[in-house]
């Protein structure tokens, strides 16, 4: 990946993010109107293919946004470089995107309880 | 400005062995006096060691860039009125450079980035040839037009936080002459400029704080050059030209 390539990345899962951020807090203001459950939230979001989808394109874009975020902050203020920079960043990214994508699978994953 | 007889300033000295320490000097306080002025003074009346680099004197050669009490200036140009605190100031060399001696920073890096920007003309025809018409109200002529009259002073390298940060970074004064190049209806080799803007330390390293036009002497706008450039990087991007 050159630098460029990593410019696109960032920049794109930035676009990807905008409607995603809108949208997942338009839901949540609209959600809590009448209180708040987790067997509500649960009943929403289990075994529903969009809401797996959306937040597991969330959770993909954010992946990517922050560590390359985080990569730029790495090289100019702890001075990372080369290899040690990229497998840090990666190791961020591949961070976010398994806790991300196990707290997608334990909302979407099964049936209505 | 408020009557004063003298002028306390403290100036870096030494040389890229160990670190500079600063020499106290009081130079006598003059109307319309320019902060070159008051380095003159001490160099012709109590040190005559003291280096410092100018040449014109009048803000066209970019030689006599200067930290002036932490900020980047264009010293010939700069009055001791505007930026004394309390009757005093200091003078360093400039940021982010290497020192050479006393007020001289050794301007290498800087030009040598310049030639890594591809911000050099590329010829797109021989002297035997006749010289194109250029419209001056063509719209690219008029970004060119709005970028070429930089001095080389390097302050805006001085400031900028991003090349502080990252070393590879090209700067704002290479940068903004790429950008001009690319909009030169008489510069062959945009593909080059694109690429070489593109690489590391390129035009995407830019986090657009903006020290670079807030601090240009000659009230150019760096920052908004390198914004020109990544706009045209991505759209090669999507074209699929990039490398």
């Amino acid at each position: 990946m050159n630098e460029m390539h990593l410019y696109m990345a960032q920049r794109l899962s930035a676009l990807v993010m905008a409607p995603f951020v809108l949208v997942h807090l338009g839901t949540m203001i609209y959600a809590i109107q009448g209180g708040l459950t987790a067997a509500e939230i649960l009943g929403r979001t289990q075994g529903s293919v969009f809401w797996f989808l959306f937040y597991g394109m969330f959770v993909v874009a954010v992946s990517i946004h922050a560590a390359l975020g985080l990569r730029v902050i790495l090289s100019e203020w702890a001075g990372l470089r080369g290899a040690v920079l990229s497998g840090v960043s990666l190791a961020i990214g591949l961070g976010l995107f398994a806790m991300g994508a196990r707290a997608v699978w334990a909302v979407t994953a099964g049936g209505a309880p | 400005m408020p009557e004063i007889s003298s002028i306390s300033v403290k100036v870096a000295r030494g040389g890229p062995e160990g670190a500079q320490r600063m020499q106290q000097f009081t130079v006598p306080a003059y109307e319309s006096q320019t902060v070159l002025d008051v380095v003159t003074w001490i160099q012709q009346n109590t040190d005559p060691t003291l280096t410092y680099r100018f040449a014109c004197r009048v803000g066209m050669c970019g030689s006599c860039a200067m930290m002036v009490n932490g900020v980047p200036r264009w010293t010939c140009r700069t009055h001791v009125d505007k930026v004394l605190k309390n009757g005093a100031m200091e003078i360093a060399p400039l940021r982010n450079l290497p020192v050479i001696k006393d007020l001289v920073a050794d301007m290498d890096p800087f030009f040598d980035k310049w030639v890594a920007a591809e911000a050099k003309h590329h010829p797109s025809r021989t002297r035997d040839d006749p010289i194109p018409a250029i419209d001056p109200d063509a719209p690219e002529r008029l970004v060119a037009s709005a970028g070429i009259e930089c001095i080389n002073c390097s302050v805006c390298y001085a400031a900028c936080d991003t090349v502080a940060g990252n070393p590879d970074y090209l700067g704002p004064a290479a940068l903004q002459r790429a950008w001009t190049l690319v909009n030169d209806a008489k510069d062959s080799a945009r593909d080059a400029i694109l690429d070489a803007v593109s690489g590391k330390g390129g035009c995407h390293s830019c986090h657009s704080m903006g020290s670079c036009t807030a601090y240009c002497p000659n009230e150019l706008d760096p920052m908004s050059a390198i914004a020109g450039l990544k706009r045209e990087t991505a759209k090669r991007y999507f074209r699929g030209r990039a490398k």
